[in-house]
């Protein structure tokens, strides 16, 4: 027995062997029998479409030619595609000012209705928050009459103060025109996810900064915006995959402005069209994998950077 | 009231070229029985008689009464008829069909700039299959040769749209403009117009690739060449390319045409006000006018499409289409007889009765069409003007195997120049070569430039 134990081997082989049976006779289902359901939903709305997609993007289907295997030459062609990195600039330009102008509005609108110092507070809660119920489409074609400069708002305004307003719809302003929309959209809604935010702060830290002498902007600074902080690290990470995936409101005001919003005006659009009026599935997955990705990553980045700095 | 009165009595004679068209149908049954495609014809009959159900994907407004029609004719054949969208959305919803390799209809509708797309890439029927290349002669030459692709016959043609001016009377008199013949003095009328109110227009533009094709086409422009199947050659810089461009800059950079979109509601209210005084359009635009401009009943006129020449007649086909059997179809003999009755036959007329303007000569010859006096156009035969169009179409024009995305991004591309009010030259280059990239991209050998 002695020289049995003093074997390395032997006494680690029990140990493995021991280990095992009981393992495999406790093997429990119950937890899989609880996320069984979503993961076959996950698998087959999430995980299917990207590994198809993903397989889709090594092959090449031609109108002529048929489908043939291409390996990574989808990928290299989009890296040296003017029209995707102009579409990809569109909505880097779109993420740098839409984003912070947005976010700072509904911060000051979330800080407003918390300050308790307005009247009707729920009143400008909801109105504030009623566009995020107007569906994205029905804005879009909204925002489009009032653009016109014949018939719509812009015209009027010029006729009454017989002044003559830029074309929303020019190429010069048709990108701030789409900002000035997504703007309204979604202001209620990042209002929403900061007040919530705030009225989570205990108040006993209030009552402690009131005895401290603390005044109200004090308390913005180093109480609310504090806490405040992954709310707002959230709401950028939305509104950045928002960016990048714009699509309703250029696609929808297309026809008001042909010239100006062109087929490949953001990623999205570029992808879908390829793929529904072009029949090029294959580059347009390629396309779609490619965005998926750099939004990750910056999505990713952003996040690290704000749980970095909360501590 | 007048509108009505007007529609009965259409409907009352349309009875009569009904059974004009029938006896027609009827002979042209006759005359291929005794010919090779004997079996065919037979074979046609036979499957009308046995119980089948065909899928038709057309958006014509007339296609579910011809449908209702031949179901009471052939009791036994089940028509389906399916709005899978218009133009653009159904042909997605068709090449998607045809790649997954099931699910398309038994015959769609596919219009004439589209057909290359579809018959070359081998997803048509060849027509001649069940002797439908002897109706040759029952439709106009424009037509015709629109579904007369690499030897085949891919479709039959149901409605035409050859081009005419259609132009504000009412304007054009107010201030003593005479209507343009030709397309200088086009150009020198919207000079005048606008000058004389620098409110109206004498058209609108904000570049439109089916408008632009067609000015091509009669201007004597055949950029589109396609050998093979797959050797195309594109050259949106030949002779006649450059004829309409050049015409056109003088519009476009001298700001003489309003910058509204057709088919959207301002541009409605131009065509009510005056503001937008002429539209150079297909022949079936009256319907729309009556429909969407009622209010400037009595101001329109229709005259002959201005020229490049003075005196030479000359036009072009703009819009319009015909329908076709797939080969996924496996009904395909039942399919050739709805088909032949939609278009060939009495459909025909249910067509024309729906505001289509034919493309069968027998229908665009018949002394009630011609003689048709419009109320909404002051009384005038506007037919006539009409008619003469489909017979003065420039002949020898193709199509691109690929026409329906290159028309799809000729708004990135010429859209820029009307945009900037720039060159519609270099406007086309980048057209030329974006198209030609696509071209290149999907496996053909193409060719762009002269």
């Amino acid at each position: 027995m002695t020289t049995v134990s003093q074997d390395p081997t032997a006494a680690v082989a029990p140990r493995l062997g021991r280990r095992p049976a009981p393992h495999k006779a406790k093997r429990d289902w119950t937890g899989w029998k609880f996320i069984g359901p979503f993961m076959l939903i996950f698998a087959f709305v999430l995980i299917a479409p990207v590994v198809y997609s993903i397989y889709l993007s090594f092959f090449k289907d031609q109108l002529v030619g048929g489908n043939s295997f291409v390996g990574l030459a989808n990928y290299i062609q989009v890296l040296g595609d003017q029209k995707f990195w102009e579409s990809l600039g569109r909505v880097s330009i779109f993420l740098v000012v839409q984003v912070p102008i947005m976010l700072l509005l509904a911060l000051f609108a979330a800080l407003a209705i918390d300050s308790a110092r307005l009247h009707f507070p729920a009143f400008f809660r909801i109105g504030i928050f009623l566009p995020y119920a107007v569906p994205a489409v029905v804005a879009t074609l909204m925002w489009g009459f009032m653009y016109g400069v014949r018939f719509g708002l812009v015209a009027n305004i010029n006729d009454f103060f017989g002044i003559s307003l830029p074309d929303p719809l020019s190429n010069a302003w048709v990108l701030a025109s789409i900002g000035n929309i997504v703007t309204w959209e979604f202001v209620g809604y990042n209002m929403l996810l900061f007040y919530a935010a705030l009225r989570v702060i205990p108040t006993d830290l209030y009552e402690a900064a009131e005895l401290d002498g603390a005044n109200h902007f004090r308390v913005i600074r180093s109480i609310k915006l504090p806490a405040l902080r992954p709310a707002i690290v959230i709401g950028t990470i939305f509104s950045i995959i928002g960016s990048f995936q714009l699509f309703n409101e250029p696609n929808i005001l297309k026809p008001l402005a042909k010239n100006t919003i062109v087929t490949s005006f953001t990623p999205n659009m570029y992808a879908y069209n390829l793929s529904f009026s072009g029949q090029q599935y294959n580059y347009a997955a390629t396309i779609a994998i490619v965005m998926g990705v750099a939004t990750a990553v910056i999505a990713l980045i952003v996040q690290n950077r704000g749980s970095r700095k909360e501590v | 009231m007048k509108i009505r009165s007007n529609k009965g009595l259409r409907r009352g004679a349309a009875a009569l070229t009904g059974a004009l068209a029938l006896g027609l149908a009827l002979s042209a049954c006759s005359s291929a029985g005794g010919g090779a495609e004997t079996g065919n014809a037979d074979d046609i009959a036979k499957a009308l008689d046995t119980e089948t159900t065909l899928t038709v994907w057309a958006w014509a407004p007339a296609v579910e009464q011809i449908a209702k029609d031949f179901e009471k004719e052939h009791p036994k054949v089940t028509v389906n008829v399916v709005n899978a969208g218009t133009g653009n959305d159904q042909y997605v919803k068709l090449q998607n069909a045809i790649k997954a390799g099931s699910g398309a209809p038994d015959v769609a509708q596919i219009e004439y700039y589209a057909l290359p797309q579809f018959a070359l890439s081998d997803s048509l029927v060849d027509l001649k299959d069940f002797g439908f290349d002897s109706f040759a002669d029952e439709y106009t030459d424009s037509t015709w040769n629109s579904v007369s692709l690499d030897g085949g016959v891919y479709a039959l043609p149901q409605d035409s749209g050859p081009m005419a001016l259609f132009y504000n009377k009412a304007v054009f008199d107010q201030y003593g403009i005479a209507v343009p013949t030709t397309w200088d003095e086009y150009v020198a009328a919207a000079k005048q117009l606008h000058a004389a109110d620098p409110t109206k227009y004498i058209t609108n533009d904000t570049g439109d690739a089916g408008f632009t094709t067609s000015m091509i086409w009669q201007a004597g422009g055949q950029p589109y060449k396609t050998e093979n199947s797959t050797d195309v050659s594109i050259d949106l810089q030949d002779e006649g390319s450059k004829k309409f461009a050049d015409t056109w800059n003088q519009l476009v950079e001298g700001d003489l045409v309003s910058p509204i979109s057709s088919w959207s509601d301002e541009w409605y209210k131009g065509l009510a006000d005056g503001s937008i005084a002429t539209l150079t359009i297909g022949a079936w635009m009256p319907g729309n006018l009556e429909s969407g401009v009622a209010d400037a009943a009595g101001d329109w006129r229709v005259a002959p499409m201005p020229t490049w020449e003075p005196g030479v007649a000359a036009s072009a086909e703009n819009g319009g289409g015909g329908d076709a059997i797939m080969k996924q179809s496996k009904n395909k003999l039942a399919a050739a007889g709805f088909l032949q009755y939609m278009n060939e036959g009495e459909g025909t007329q249910t067509s024309i009765d729906a505001g289509g303007f034919p493309s069968t000569v027998a229908d665009l010859n018949s002394d009630e069409f011609l003689n048709y006096e419009s109320d909404y156009f002051g009384g005038q035969k506007i037919n006539q003007v009409l008619v003469q169009s489909s017979k003065d179409v420039v002949k020898g024009w193709q199509y691109l195997p690929f026409q329906v995305y290159s028309n799809s991004i000729f708004n990135d591309t010429v859209g820029k120049a009307y945009s900037s009010k720039s060159d519609l030259n270099a406007g086309l280059e980048a057209w030329q070569k974006a198209t030609a990239d696509y071209g290149n991209e999907q496996g053909f050998t193409v060719k762009a430039g002269s």
